[in-house]
């Protein structure tokens, strides 16, 4: 049913480190490695070996420059599906197969009922959908829903794969509802944020902001500034004279 | 966006048929024209096989296109949902007002009910297809007042086009119906024209820096994208058609949507017989090859908020 719960008992999400992304994309591979096999299995890829492979991702990692000069920085940027709470993807769809699950919020897609018409693609400003050619039905992140539920697993591998490959633990999950879990927690004293506020869809993931930048010496609890270093006798007749002679 | 075939011979095709429709019920309803019956018979059977072949085509783009009638279900949200639902609903009022015009066993008063839900139902389905794309935030240039207007006039348009060349076989094209066709397609594309107007002038605050929630950090841009070759996001919905391109195509759907038709209209009212069915032809074919112009270009110019994410502008 494409009528979203009007509030679900968790929010589960991510939240994704942008000060310490390296960029690595362990977290796309490790992703498609999991979920190729997983509840929207497979993610087809077609001429994967060719000039021009294209394949379903559910993790994509951008990276950005930011301003421009002496400023410049550069930023990883994953993105992947924010499990937003008012999603217009769910609600566009004209057969019931994208859902919101009102027990842990989780945006999902019932293969058996898409039809491939694309529209929950077109009302997602994220880019989190992507077609699956092969398959004819619409795919996308599943918060590895057949992970973090899986008790043939252990309970620390009960986690995305994403979170888990992360070799610089820049993703985190966990329940954004609850104030007090450890990733509201972390949200809270890093000042994360929801991307495009304005599209209304209220996504419950999280992105950390870069942290600000350390510009002057002193920001790193050096001194503010270094004495220029003038006298240069060493009380070594030998190395002033040798001194002297490359000065020269 | 991609503009994909399916989709501008679905919306370019059942728009004309819906509008073909409304104006014989119109005709049906006012008992304006002399149409005879069994050429309306025969215009009310052309809509319904233009509606038809729309409503097929849009399946042609569907990842499934067997499990298309699970499209009827979600009415409550999905505007699709719903453009499926009175489209089929359109369906039997439209048949008994196509057979009651040579088939006298339906009575009189049947007959005006279904002209009414014919015209009712067929113009809310063309509504629900404008909706389909007004309802969008994700892209500025569909999202907003002027989409549903433009979708229901040039339906009028089109239909109209058609309903005039079946009064011509009735020899019932009077000057007067002309002109007044003549109207209907001025009104059409003057408001084509204000939606150009309106997506030229739209501005929008939007930029890789708001959408990534760096702009703090200064002005954003894409210094490595996310894979090598183009996935199916920018196939879908990365197309972009470049400004001097769009305005040599506006201008073609101009010519060919408005300016030759009603060229040809005003030489049909000077003209009688065989002659004026072969200009009511030649405008109708042209209109709606202006058409197609048109609904190419409602693809190709709308841009995607995704796209931000790929350094672009919106």
């Amino acid at each position: 049913m494409t009528s979203l719960p009007k509030t679900t008992q968790k929010k589960l999400g991510l939240v994704t480190d942008l000060d310490i992304c390296v960029g690595c994309h362990a977290c796309a591979v490790s992703c498609k490695e999991w979920n190729a096999s997983g509840h929207s299995a497979p993610l087809t890829d077609t001429d994967a070996y060719g000039k021009d492979p294209s394949g379903v991702w559910f993790n994509r990692v951008h990276v950005y420059e930011t301003d421009d000069g002496a400023n410049t920085r550069t930023v990883n940027f994953p993105r992947s599906c924010l499990h937003c709470e008012q999603p217009a993807c769910v609600t566009v769809c004209p057969t019931g197969a994208s859902y919101k699950r009102e027990e842990d919020g989780i945006v999902l897609v019932d293969a058996e009922k898409c039809i491939g018409c694309k529209l929950c693609s077109w009302a997602c400003p994220y880019g989190a959908r992507e077609f699956d050619e092969d398959d004819g039905v619409m795919k996308k992140c599943t918060l590895c829903i057949d992970r973090i539920y899986n008790e043939n697993l252990e309970e620390s591998e009960r986690q995305p794969a994403c979170v888990i490959a992360c070799p610089a633990r820049a993703r985190h999950f966990g329940d954004l509802g609850d104030p007090e879990s450890d990733i509201s927690q972390l949200v809270e004293r890093r000042g994360g944020y929801a991307l495009m506020p304005e599209s209304g869809y209220q996504p419950v993931n999280r992105y950390l902001p870069p942290r600000p930048r350390k510009e002057l010496a002193g920001d790193t609890g050096a001194g503010d500034h270094l004495e220029a270093a003038e006298n240069t006798t060493s009380g070594n007749a030998f190395f002033d004279w040798l001194d002297k002679a490359l000065s020269r | 966006m991609d503009p994909a075939y399916s989709v501008i011979l679905f919306t370019s095709s059942s728009g004309a048929g819906y509008g073909l429709m409304i104006w014989l019920a119109i005709a049906r309803l006012t008992g304006a024209w002399e149409l005879s019956p069994l050429t309306a018979f025969i215009a009310c059977l052309v809509a319904l096989a233009l509606i038809t072949t729309g409503l097929l085509s849009s399946t042609f783009h569907l990842g499934h296109p067997e499990r298309a009638w699970r499209a009827m279900s979600q009415w409550r949200t999905s505007w699709l949902s719903r453009e499926g639902v009175f489209a089929i609903l359109a369906y039997p009022a439209a048949l008994v007002f196509t057979a009651g015009w040579i088939w006298n066993v339906i009575p009189a008063n049947v007959m005006q009910a279904a002209a009414a839900a014919t015209a009712v139902l067929a113009l809310i389905t063309v509504i629900s297809t404008g909706m389909i794309y007004a309802s969008l935030t994700t892209i500025p240039r569909w999202h907003n007042h002027w989409v549903v207007p433009v979708y229901v006039a040039l339906a009028l348009a089109s239909g109209g086009l058609l309903f005039t060349l079946a009064l011509g076989f009735s020899g019932a094209a009077s000057q007067q119906t002309l002109i007044m066709m003549l109207g209907v397609l001025l009104v059409s594309w003057m408001i084509k024209w204000s939606y150009w107007r309106f997506i030229d002038r739209q501005e929008t605050e939007s930029t890789t820096g708001t959408a990534t929630g760096l702009g703090h950090l200064g002005k954003v841009s894409q210094l490595e994208a996310p894979h090598t070759s183009e996935n199916y996001l920018l196939k879908e919905m990365g197309f972009a058609i470049a400004r001097k391109h769009a305005g040599r195509l506006r201008r073609m759907a101009l010519n060919l949507g408005l300016l030759l038709p009603g060229i040809l209209l005003i030489l049909a009212g000077v003209s009688g017989g065989m002659a004026q069915l072969a200009l009511l032809t030649i405008a109708l074919v042209l209109g709606l090859a202006g058409i197609v112009v048109e609904r190419w270009l409602f693809f190709a110019e709308a841009r995607h908020a995704v796209t931000l994410f790929y350094g672009r502008s919106l």
